[in-house]
């Protein structure tokens, strides 16, 4: 592994000269593509002049948002549809029926509802976090060993507690693989708002440089989106791995 | 056993239609604006209305192909590219990181600076998809192919089959269970794509509909449009799902 390290970085690399090449060769006048020199100058020039924060915390506090609010509503449902199997089975049609619709359908009729800005692009993130976070807390319930209810209700548990004490801790790794899935969802669904309508953001500046024929930021921003992305990526596994360890990792496999 | 299961189903659809008289409810009431929540039966009214006389039946037409075509490349080039990075360990050490630093990259980031290079065509429109479903295919083959039996690899070694035939009739078939999950979720993402680009670069289809239904403010269109999305979705799973079933037989046969 140590050993290998270097190997990931030999294509990206020899790719990026090959591109600043091409660029320097050619001359760059081009309206839509820039050497990689020019998108490194053009990201500090939107690095220090605070727009690109500015656009990176825009899209990060209505991921965010979205996210919490679309993770509780799935985790409490999923929770509820785990524990009552009844209800469950009565509402399978409903759901099966709401869930196939794509996020970004949603895009108009919240674009109606909540006209352009953050609640708008929250009420997407949330509707598309809902789904996965419901659906993989639901199948955490089923997986949890039947003897601990048992125990619960052993001791006479109330319902709150038995939720709090044991099914929670033990659905918890499973919970936070759901809750990892649906961060990456609400950053990518956030990025398509605001590139199809919403005017915050980080999708609104690639859209708007795009259009000001400003190619070199344009690719600024694509690159620090994908930036975005991975560190996003990366904290997440290492807070599922610190949180917990093997059994975090184990179930991501699986 | 299966008779209640029959029942459960049954029950389910009485509380879905429900639902649907409680939404019908709510609008008559208006205690929702009608601006935001026209009710079912005017939604399906819509629906009806632009099947018979309007033109959506060619709109979700023009949405299935874009998709269709869009995820099939993505599905070939991400199957192809998979067995070839899959199947070898070298190719994997230059390329895996790089693939991973660009998997979380959302793929409407692309619908730009595909605009940019392309301009407004259809072209950059099936782009766009097959860069977005490339992914999921183009990862899950990966992992496929790498995770096949090795023993099976000196299998064909020992019977001197070549690399190709090696591909074709060992690590393919082991594989394929990944693969084809990995084209559903391709899918998915193939028919999110399409009505983004729809709706930024204007080409005809659902997508750009229900967005003009917003903007003009006719909303039972905007709901018949989201219905029809949500069919689509639910329909392309189903058949999806029909598929793999189908080419895994062999699977569940073998337990």
């Amino acid at each position: 592994m140590k050993r290998a390290w270097w190997k990931g970085l030999v294509v990206p690399a020899a790719l990026i000269v090959l591109a600043e090449l091409a660029m320097r060769v050619q001359g760059s006048t081009s309206m839509s593509l820039a050497a990689p020199s020019d998108i490194v100058a053009a990201f500090f020039a939107i690095l220090f002049d605070g727009s690109l924060l500015l656009a990176t915390r825009d899209t990060l506090v209505s991921a965010g948002i979205g996210l919490a609010a679309g993770g509780f509503i799935g985790l409490a449902l999923g929770i509820l549809f785990g524990l009552v199997k009844p209800l469950d089975r009565l509402m399978e049609v409903t759901i099966e029926a709401i869930r196939p619709i794509p996020s970004v359908a949603i895009l108009p009729i919240a674009m109606l509802v909540f006209g352009f800005g953050y609640r708008m692009e929250i009420a997407i993130v949330a509707f598309s976090c809902l789904w996965p976070v419901m659906i993989m807390t639901r199948s955490a319930m089923a997986g949890i060993e039947p003897r601990l209810l048992e125990v619960s209700r052993a001791l006479r548990l109330s319902t709150w507690d038995r939720v709090h004490k044991i099914v929670l801790p033990a659905a918890l790794p499973r919970i936070m693989v759901a809750f990892r899935l649906a961060a990456s969802i609400a950053l990518v669904v956030a990025v398509t708002v605001e590139i199809a309508a919403n005017p915050l953001g980080l999708g609104y500046g690639i859209l708007v440089a795009q259009q000001a024929l400003q190619p070199a930021v344009m690719l600024a921003y694509l690159v620090w989106i994908g930036i975005v992305g991975y560190l996003l990526n990366a904290a997440l596994s290492l807070m599922q791995q610190r949180l917990f360890g093997r059994a975090g990792r184990v179930e991501a496999a699986s | 056993m299966r008779l209640s299961r029959l029942g459960w189903l049954l029950a389910s659809f009485a509380v879905a239609a429900l639902l649907v008289w409680g939404w019908q409810l709510i609008a008559d009431y208006k205690l929702v604006s009608p601006v935001f929540l026209p009710g079912p039966d005017r939604a399906w009214g819509a629906l009806v209305k632009g099947f018979s006389t309007g033109d959506l039946g060619v709109k979700l037409l023009a949405t299935v192909e874009r998709m269709f075509w869009g995820w099939l490349i993505a599905s070939l080039i991400g199957i192809a590219l998979g067995a070839a990075i899959g199947t070898s360990p070298r190719l994997r050490a230059y390329l895996a990181p790089m693939l991973e630093f660009l998997r979380p990259l959302p793929a409407s980031a692309m619908i730009p600076v595909a605009i940019a290079v392309l301009g407004l065509s259809n072209g950059m429109v099936l782009a766009v998809i097959a860069f977005g479903a490339l992914w999921p295919v183009l990862l899950a083959t990966i992992h496929g192919f790498s995770a096949v039996e090795p023993r099976l690899y000196e299998v064909g070694r020992a019977l001197g089959l070549s690399r190709a035939s090696v591909i074709w009739k060992i690590a393919l078939p082991s594989a394929s269970p990944d693969i084809l999950a990995g084209m559903r979720l391709g899918l998915t993402v193939a028919l999110i794509l399409s009505v983004v680009c729809e709706m930024i670069a204007g080409r005809d289809g659902l997508g750009n509909w229900i967005l003009l239904a917003a903007r003009s403010f006719r909303a039972p269109d905007l709901y018949a449009g989201v219905i029809l999305l949500g069919v689509l979705g639910y329909v392309t799973a189903v058949a999806l799902a029909a598929l793999e079933a189908r080419l895994l037989v062999w699977r569940s046969r073998a337990r």
